[in-house]
């Protein structure tokens, strides 16, 4: 199993370069590059999502990003250290039949992870007090890339 | 890839041109765009995504907000957009029911001429 571990300040900028990391492993892990955009949309949704609440909550802690390919899946872990209880009140007040009544100009936590369940084929979110942990996964080739 | 921004009008209609990646780092420019337009009294918004290379939940956040502002004065915002990878994104969160999405420029101008 071969990992990747990535930390990054709470900043918007950071979240382009996790993405392209992100990709770039899941492209040498073998994930198919049909799969490839969905990767780049779900990881940076994950991580837009921890950089608003880092920012809200805890802005000198960095954001963690595990990226690992196991067993014929590239998977990969976004964690936080900001308390999601509040977070997860909003995902639950989520409704998508009238958008324009809820959302606000800026991102809305519930509607990221929406919009990673609708991409990732296999996708975990584990709120708490201490942080949020959202894992997903992708099929990739079990004889992906080999490191150079 | 930056986002680059550009408007301009014909008739009543302001096309907004926009190219390379609406993310959390880049939104808060489009929504800046957006708000100084309806301030400034355009309120028939066409955004050209043609040339947008990532769009993530920000940005539809900032699209979502423009045409509540564009609303409130009878207006419109709608989009061209052929790119299957950003139209994804739209029909996962049942955006395509809220925005008018067209092929091209000259498609929505037609279909906006026909609503005057």
């Amino acid at each position: 199993m071969a990992t990747v571990e990535l930390t990054f300040s709470a900043l918007p900028a950071h979240v382009r370069t996790a993405r392209l990391v992100a990709t770039a492993i899941a492209r040498r892990t073998g994930v198919e590059e049909s799969l490839l955009d969905e990767v780049r949309l779900a990881v940076g949704e994950a991580c837009s999502r921890a950089v608003e609440a880092h920012r809200l909550h805890c802005p000198g802690e960095p954001i963690r990003i595990e990226l690992r390919d196991d067993l014929g899946r590239f998977e990969v872990t976004v964690t936080d250290s900001a308390p999601s209880d509040e977070l997860e009140q909003d995902r639950g007040l989520l409704r998508f039949d009238d958008p324009l009544g809820q959302l606000p100009d800026t991102l809305m936590s519930g509607f990221g992870i929406a919009v990673i369940a609708g991409l990732a084929d296999d996708v975990q979110v584990y709120p708490s007090q201490k942080g949020m942990r959202i894992r997903m996964s992708w099929p990739a080739a079990t004889n992906g890339l080999p490191p150079i | 890839m930056d986002l680059k921004l550009d408007h301009h009008s014909e008739d009543r209609l302001t096309i907004v041109e926009v190219e390379g990646e609406i993310d959390v780092y880049t939104a808060p420019r489009l929504r800046e765009l957006l708000i100084d337009l309806v301030n400034k009294g355009n309120f028939h918004l066409l955004v050209n995504m043609e040339k947008v290379d990532f769009l993530d939940s920000t940005g539809l956040g900032v699209l979502v907000g423009g045409l509540k502002r564009v609303r409130a004065h009878d207006g419109s915002l709608e989009l061209v957009c052929t790119q299957e990878r950003i139209l994804k994104i739209f029909r996962i969160t049942g955006l395509t029911k809220v925005f008018g999405i067209y092929a091209s420029v000259d498609e929505a101008k037609e279909a906006h001429g026909r609503d005057k």
